[in-house]
């Protein structure tokens, strides 16, 4: 067990000192996420949209920048070849935590960049009560690295690297997007935390089952 | 041979008996159907509108199982298994779509309203759509194989969520959702005139046997194919 954690952390590292270097996903989402919000201004103009459409809008924005940066950690392995040989030096359950741990930092510094130009850019996006909205970011973020890790798994293995991680991803993520929108509607409205308990019971048990499904699999994904 | 004769025999008295037992106010015998106000004559999609519906569930659950043995025994032949029954399964959850569409906009006034039903239907043939162009991306059988049973079990895994929880979170138009007398949950209390249940549970099962046939048939010419490959 605690060799399994530590070799994680090791899996873990190597990924961010690779992505220090290049700085390859975090440039591809931070620029998704401008792009996205911009594009959004620009279809509002000087109209604003409803502050449900607002919170559902949000969750577009997340999805689709995680769509095109999640899937890197693994694509990376195998389009510099390494995936031989981190299959050589480290246990698949490692591996498979590491980049899970990887792509979680990832989604939440995502998500609270995306939180920040949000707010700053889209005037009608007022958050009612704050500690549903934080949980729902945090379990959001959670969820979405958890669901999207196993499925970068496999899109590294197909011969199609891009075209359909947001195809495979999607079904799987959307009971997750729907309640965190639904969440995310709740924190708008300033409803009280108790309303809330719903949804989150839901996203817990989501990313429970999500990561013992994807803890089991992994290792057939993995190995050739 | 049976079997088909059996399919042959049930369907035809479920087709037959579904349209042509009359509907009246007080039902009488077995062989009357008790008006319900609001449905009248349309309440009779329940005879082939839910049978299917049934079998898209069962046929997911069915390729979930294969793609499990495969993946415990790598054997080519449950891929084959796993792949027909989603083929199958995309089938007839095609056909629940289309029918249910029909219905709706007769009785609730549109083609779609993003029911909770209507909705798990919609991911179910968007996990369909991605199993197949996940199959479609890879071109080694080992892996394809692989890679899409790990996937339709990560996909069957997350489908409670939308047939368990998500219709009692959201208000619906379909039996069971919150908000309907009867009670919200997966099961629905069944409050069905004998008659029509007599009907609906034949159907059921005729449903079934329909879907027991075309899978065996299915894996039958895989495995043909798969056997002719071989002597090339």
């Amino acid at each position: 067990m605690r060799r399994l954690i530590r070799s994680a952390v090791t899996v873990f590292l190597k990924d961010m000192h690779s992505e220090m270097r290049t700085r390859y996903a975090v440039s591809a989402l931070l620029m998704f996420v401008l792009t996205t919000i911009s594009v959004i201004l620009f279809s509002l103009g000087s109209e604003g949209a409803s502050r449900d459409a607002l919170s559902g809008m949000f969750w577009v924005v997340v999805f689709f920048a995680a769509m095109s940066g999640l899937s890197r950690t693994f694509v990376m392995e195998e389009e510099r070849g390494t995936s031989m040989t981190l299959q050589l030096t480290a246990s698949p359950e490692a591996v498979y935590l590491g980049k899970l741990m990887f792509n979680m930092v990832l989604s939440i510094g995502l998500n609270a960049v995306t939180v920040v130009l949000y707010a700053v850019f889209i005037n009608g996006f007022v958050i009612g009560t704050v500690s549903i909205f934080l949980a729902t970011i945090m379990l959001g973020s959670i969820g979405l690295a958890a669901a999207s890790t196993i499925i970068a798994a496999i899109i590294a293995r197909a011969n199609t690297k891009g075209t359909l991680y947001p195809v495979l991803s999607f079904p799987i993520v959307l009971p997750l997007l729907l309640t965190v929108i639904n969440a995310t509607r709740l924190a708008a409205d300033g409803a009280i935390l108790d309303e809330a308990l719903g949804e989150f019971q839901v996203l817990i048990s989501y990313i429970v089952v999500i990561l013992a499904v994807s803890f089991m699999l992994f290792d057939y994904v993995w190995k050739d | 041979m049976v079997l088909k004769i059996l399919i042959g025999v049930l369907l035809t008295a479920v087709i037959v008996l579904g349209f042509g037992l009359p509907m009246v106010a007080q039902p009488a015998s077995l062989f009357e159907f008790p008006i319900i106000p609001g449905l009248e004559e349309k309440a009779r999609i329940i005879f082939f509108h839910v049978p299917t519906a049934w079998l898209s569930v069962i046929a997911f659950l069915t390729s979930m199982w294969y793609a499990i043995q495969y993946l415990r025994t790598k054997d080519r032949m449950n891929d084959e298994k796993s792949a027909a029954a989603a083929g199958l399964g995309l089938l007839f959850t095609v056909l629940a779509t289309v029918t249910g569409a029909v219905w709706a906009k007769f009785n609730w006034g549109s083609y779609w309203n993003w029911d909770p039903r209507e909705t798990s239907i919609f991911v179910l043939l968007l996990i369909y759509g991605a199993y197949f162009s996940l199959r479609s991306a890879i071109e080694v059988e080992e892996k394809r194989a692989t890679l899409s049973s790990v996937y339709s079990i990560i996909a069957a895994v997350t489908v409670p969520f939308f047939v368990f929880i998500m219709p009692r979170i959201m208000s619906g138009l379909h039996p069971g959702a919150k908000g309907d007398p009867g009670g919200a949950g997966p099961v629905v209390e069944f409050r069905m005139a004998p008659g029509m249940r007599m009907v609906f549970f034949t159907s059921l099962f005729a449903f079934t046997l329909l879907f027991i046939w075309m899978f065996r048939l299915r894996i039958r010419i895989a495995h043909l194919e798969s056997h002719d490959h071989r002597e090339d």
